[in-house]
């Protein structure tokens, strides 16, 4: 079983929107129709998203830390949106795991999106069907690219590599060791949806430096006179050497 | 939630057309055991069918506003195995059909014998197609609330009184409508109706209540910390990631004021319960059409505010990601 996804690393992630933006330029101009935009230039502009980077302030001032929060669709593996769908437009491949709506069968009844707790779908105001990320499943087979190129357009767009793609079944793949590895988890446990994609936290290098590193006990400067007191009672090396 | 126009009209039309039926089903076996006796009884349940079927049918066209394709809508009958909206998209038109069939054999008068029996009521093909229709009714009314009960993560929803509700307080519309609809054409079972819709209309208070009560103690178990999923007992939003609106922001949040919010609980509590209640006592007493009518209009008022607080009350736990432009 093959269940592909995205991780996200918090760590490394900047905000940039540049995710946000070349998944609604690849997606838009894709084959399965264009992502509406409402007064794009204009007062109260709106439109039709698979991606949003949001910003969070964790702590008080001045102890904060800005953590910039991509969201798309998580492609749960016990997704609570589809077993709802009424057409079965909205329904999970068995063969890679992707989460999809089948644009010609929706009827764009929006329960699929009162059932998903992450809120990451979004209905298309002027095709009137239900939209969400498809992990640009028109892009990732494509055999006519290269084949570094087959990967989503979010991932490619990162400039500081804080997006990682691959199967997160194959306890090998570099996805699955960077969830093991660097603490990957998982938004609203809580519901049991199992998403698919993981985070990975903020992650801060420290060295724990211990008080005998600073001052040796076996200190051979004896000219500086104020020798450290050592708690050890018997000969030391100083003793050996002092004279 | 933001509580859809469609959805409500959708809802409580259809409650009233079910818990008409119930009514006029309830006259029928009564009768057939010789509690009642109907002067006129098929041109009583004839009409009382079709007023039953243009709300069910007033119901059915309220929804198609809110599908984004109502041509496809055909297709919403497929996944009745999983989906409880499926399930409500078969099961309205089947009682559809069991009230037409119902309204059409009483108003031929066409209603063989099937089954040999003493009393020849209780033999009537009718009245089998009643009991079929019956049991749709209460399918009906289950399909209807397990769409907003089997959502988990919608706690306010997620509990078998949001089932309860939806059958009690259609049913008792219903059954004040028949009240009404009774003073007209068969004035003797309109002390029986209206002793019915009082006391499942008290009975509806006494659950929806329990919900309110319910409701206001909940606990949410999501946060922004599982939402985010970071550790720290204060995190602000900042930036939900544009400044415009879109469809997160405009499907689950009601948008309405909190003293909107506040007061829309104690209309709904006033013209569902006490007011139809004291019109039904009102129009029993004095006979009079007018009351049991206004009763009638008076609930169903409260109960399109019911149900608009019902959807507004519910919290989404998308709606943490979404705090702040």
């Amino acid at each position: 079983m093959t269940q592909l996804a995205l991780v996200i690393d918090l760590n490394v992630c900047v905000g940039c929107h540049a995710c946000v933006t070349s998944c609604k330029q690849w997606n838009t101009s894709g084959p399965a129709g264009f992502m509406s935009d409402d007064n794009p230039y204009d007062k109260d502009p709106t439109g039709t998203f698979f991606n949003r980077v949001q910003s969070f302030e964790v702590g008080e001032y001045p102890m904060t830390e800005t953590v910039h929060f991509p969201k798309s669709c998580l492609h749960c593996e016990d997704p609570p949106c589809v077993p709802v769908c009424p057409t079965g437009a909205s329904y999970k491949r068995p063969e890679d795991g992707i989460v999809l709506v089948d644009y010609d069968k929706c009827i764009g009844c929006k329960y699929c999106s009162w059932a998903c707790p992450y809120g990451v779908r979004e209905i298309d105001e002027h095709l009137k069907v239900m939209k969400k990320c498809t992990l640009c499943v028109d892009r990732i087979y494509d055999e006519s690219l290269p084949e570094t190129e087959r990967k989503p357009a979010c991932v490619l767009a990162c400039p500081t590599n804080a997006r990682l793609f691959g199967d997160v079944h194959d306890p090998e793949s570099e996805v699955s060791v960077t969830i093991r590895e660097s603490g990957g988890y998982q938004l609203m446990p809580e519901w049991g949806t199992k998403p698919a994609n993981h985070y990975l936290p903020r992650r801060k290098t420290r060295i724990k430096i211990h008080d005998d590193e600073l001052i040796r006990a076996d200190n051979p400067l004896k000219k500086e006179g104020l020798k450290p007191k050592t708690v050890v009672k018997e000969q030391t090396l100083d003793d050996v050497t002092s004279w | 939630m933001h509580p859809a126009l469609s959805v409500i009209f959708l809802t409580t039309l259809i409650g009233v057309g079910q818990g008409l039926f119930l009514a006029l089903f309830t006259a029928q076996s009564y009768a057939a055991v010789g509690f009642v006796t109907i002067s006129n009884p098929d041109q009583f349940y004839a009409f009382g069918s079709g007023i039953a079927l243009l709300f069910l049918i007033g119901g059915l066209l309220a929804s198609f506003f809110h599908l984004g394709h109502p041509e496809r809508a055909w297709r919403a009958a497929t996944q009745w195995r999983t989906s409880w909206l499926s399930r409500e998209v078969i099961v309205l038109p089947v009682l559809m059909f069991f009230v037409f069939v119902y309204g059409v054999m009483h108003f031929l008068q066409w209603d063989p014998m099937i089954l040999q029996t003493a009393v020849p009521e209780q033999g009537q093909l009718s009245l089998y197609v009643g009991i079929l229709g019956t049991l749709t009714c209460f399918a009906l009314f289950i399909a209807t609330g397990m769409i907003y009960a089997c959502l988990k993560f919608l706690q306010e929803w997620h509990s078998p009184l949001t089932v309860i509700n939806y059958t009690l307080l259609g049913t008792a519309s219903g059954f004040t409508l028949a009240t009404a609809y009774s003073a007209k054409m068969e004035p003797s079972l309109t002390t029986l109706y209206g002793s019915w819709a009082t006391i499942i209309t008290l009975a509806a208070l006494v659950f929806r209540t329990a919900s309110l009560i319910r409701n206001a103690r909940i606990k949410h178990k999501s946060s922004l910390q599982t939402a985010i999923g970071v550790r720290h007992t204060k995190i602000q939003q900042k930036s939900q990631g544009f400044m415009g609106g879109s469809f997160n922001t405009r499907e689950f949040f009601h948008g309405a004021g909190l003293c909107f919010m506040r007061s829309i609980k104690w209309i709904f509590l006033v013209l569902v319960f006490p007011v139809p209640i004291a019109l039904l006592a009102y129009g029993l007493s004095t006979s009079r059409l007018d009351v049991l009518l206004a009763a009638f209009i008076v609930q169903y008022l409260g109960l399109m505010a019911e149900r608009w607080f019902f959807f507004a009350q519910a919290n989404h736990p998308q709606n943490l990601y979404y705090q702040t432009i």
